[in-house]
């Protein structure tokens, strides 16, 4: 429990460390998210266009 | 060499007759300054210290102000057309009209300097180094301005767009013509900001008729 | 306004557009780093087809990879590094904001590139790859400026300092906000993309010129010199984090870039299929309307 809670603390400098790598996986996990959610609705909007045309 | 003169007189004749442009650049720039000055207090001290910073970005924002009508009312009525298949080759019309452009801005910028050095306390040894700073960084302003002007024609929300484009580009001189006005590395500083100017006009023509070009495809 | 008839480019068979004057962009400078990925790209992907079909097999293998490279990073930067003498736990932040910094920069100069490539040799997908990198760079940069504010704060004592460094990279984020703008900022995509190569190139030849200009002011203003982390050399125990880190952030962004790219080639052939089934009911419907016979 203590070594979890030091990890945790990171020597006092928490209120740093802990944002920082929050704040990269927030911007760069948020891209990806974006990203992925914005390629899934290419590819429905895609497929939805070459249903038509072959109707 | 004739065609250069002629578009030079032709865009420079039009700005002196509208008058519109240098008057709302020279308006901003004084205000600008009185308005620091309101600002941070009329302590002079910190005026000397600081006047040289808020005489350049003053300029700098002025020079900015009628940026977006350079190229504008040509694009819209197709003078930029004739331009781009005339025999004078496109990179000397945009060095005309953006010489035609300094002089009817950036120089009364130069020229009312020395008052507005007055309006921060700067001591006399310092003007004309400053107003020789203005005089060779203003062109590398316009130059660089018009690569953005050029970039911009036919976009959304052009002004904005303008400011955001050369905001980056304008650090460099606006540090050089900074560092020229105080005393001890004035000369390097005025040196680099004359290679930087020399640069702007060896490369900014191209590059603004490329842009031209795209924007005319 | 200048609405000239254009053949709409069929992602499928690859752009025809042809070059309207034919003269080559005059300022790019090509740089060492891309240079195998670029051939790479221009040789293999030119055709768009061929970059749907290669990259829907590469983007799982990229997407887990770069995921694994990034957990191994994450284990070594927060257990296995040591902390520093002097910053203590704080220095882990640099495993997070130097990789950043590295990629904002390297991101830069592969817009650069790929802008130098849709201008010069009117590659099809250059445009493509340098807008929808754009953004991952910017992210890069955001996540390099916010670190390293955080890892000021407990070392300089300021939120911000106007260190050279940290200036530059400002400026990069502005030139970065400045792209995506201007791309975006068009009607017409193929029009922003093609301001957006100039821009770009005009960028990256500013880039040193404005990092110079920088290390110039600071050293002005600021003879007192800031703590640099790690000296000239760092241990290994140190880089090795700091490396597998940087691998994996580039993983990410060839990740981003190709599932990017493709959604970029989606949406042009939609709405290129869409212009064209639009266009044919309405000629089928104006044809009667035309006739001299109609007595409108």
């Amino acid at each position: 429990m203590n070594a979890i809670a030091r990890f945790f603390a990171m020597g006092g400098y928490a209120a740093f460390v802990w944002p920082a790598y929050g704040l990269a996986v927030a911007v760069l996990g948020g891209l990806a998210l974006y990203s992925w959610r914005r390629y899934r609705a290419s590819q429905r909007a895609l497929a939805e266009i070459e249903r038509h045309r072959r109707r | 060499m004739a065609a250069f003169v002629g578009l030079f007189r032709h865009d420079f004749g039009l700005a002196l007759r509208q008058g519109g442009d240098t008057g709302l650049v020279l308006g901003f720039f004084v205000l600008v300054v009185v308005l620091f000055a309101f600002g941070v207090g009329p302590e002079a001290a910190t005026l000397r210290r600081i006047g040289p910073g808020i005489i350049w970005v003053a300029a700098l924002l002025a020079a900015l102000l009628s940026l977006d009508r350079l190229f504008q009312s040509d694009y819209e009525d197709g003078g930029l057309d004739l331009l781009a298949l005339a025999d004078l080759p496109l990179a000397f019309g945009v060095l005309a009209k953006t010489a035609a452009y300094w002089a009817a801005t950036g120089l009364p910028l130069v020229a009312i300097s020395p008052l507005l050095a007055l309006a921060v306390d700067l001591d006399a040894a310092a003007i004309p180094r400053l107003v020789l700073s203005l005089l060779i960084g203003t062109p590398a302003l316009s130059l660089i301005g018009s690569v953005a002007a050029a970039l911009v024609l036919g976009a959304r929300r052009q002004g904005v767009l303008l400011s955001l484009l050369v905001l980056p580009l304008y650090v460099p001189p606006l540090i050089f013509g900074v560092g020229a006005v105080g005393a001890d590395a004035g000369g390097a500083n005025l040196m680099l900001l004359g290679a930087l100017s020399l640069a702007a006009l060896a490369l900014c023509p191209w590059a603004s008729a490329a842009a031209l070009r795209q924007a005319l495809e | 306004m200048n609405e000239r008839r254009r053949r709409i480019p069929d992602p499928a068979r690859g752009c025809d557009r042809d070059a309207a004057d034919g003269r080559p962009s005059l300022r790019y400078k090509k740089r060492f780093g891309e240079g195998g990925f670029r051939r790479a790209m221009l040789s293999r992907f030119a055709n768009p087809a061929r970059f749907m079909r290669l990259s829907a097999v590469l983007l799982p293998w990229c997407a887990g990879l770069s995921a694994a490279i990034i957990a191994l990073g994450l284990y070594l930067a927060l257990f296995v590094a040591p902390a520093d003498y002097q910053q203590g736990e704080a220095v882990r932040i640099m495993y997070v904001h130097v990789p950043a910094a590295w990629m904002a920069l390297l991101v830069y100069l592969f817009v650069a590139v790929a802008s130098a490539a849709a201008l010069v040799w009117r590659h099809p997908l250059a445009d493509i790859a340098a807008r929808a990198a754009a953004p991952i760079g910017a992210a890069f940069t955001f996540v390099c400026l916010a670190s390293g504010s955080l890892w000021g704060r407990p070392m300089w004592g300021t939120w911000w300092v106007w260190d050279a460094r940290l200036t530059s990279v400002l400026v990069l984020f502005f030139l970065y906000l400045g792209y995506i703008a201007l791309v975006n900022a068009f009607d017409n995509p193929d029009r922003g993309g093609r301001a957006g190569s100039v821009l770009a190139l005009v960028g990256v030849i500013n880039l040193p010129i404005i990092k110079f200009s920088v290390d110039w002011w600071n050293t002005l203003h600021q003879p007192a010199s800031v703590l640099r982390f790690g000296g000239p050399t760092i241990a290994w125990p140190m880089l090795a984090p700091l490396l597998v880190m940087a691998a994996g952030f580039g993983g990410l962004f060839v990740t981003l870039l190709l599932l990017r790219m493709r959604t970029a080639l989606n949406e042009k052939k939609a709405l290129a299929l869409r212009l064209g089934g639009a266009a044919a009911p309405a000629r089928a419907s104006r044809r009667p309307a035309m006739s001299p016979a109609a007595g409108r």
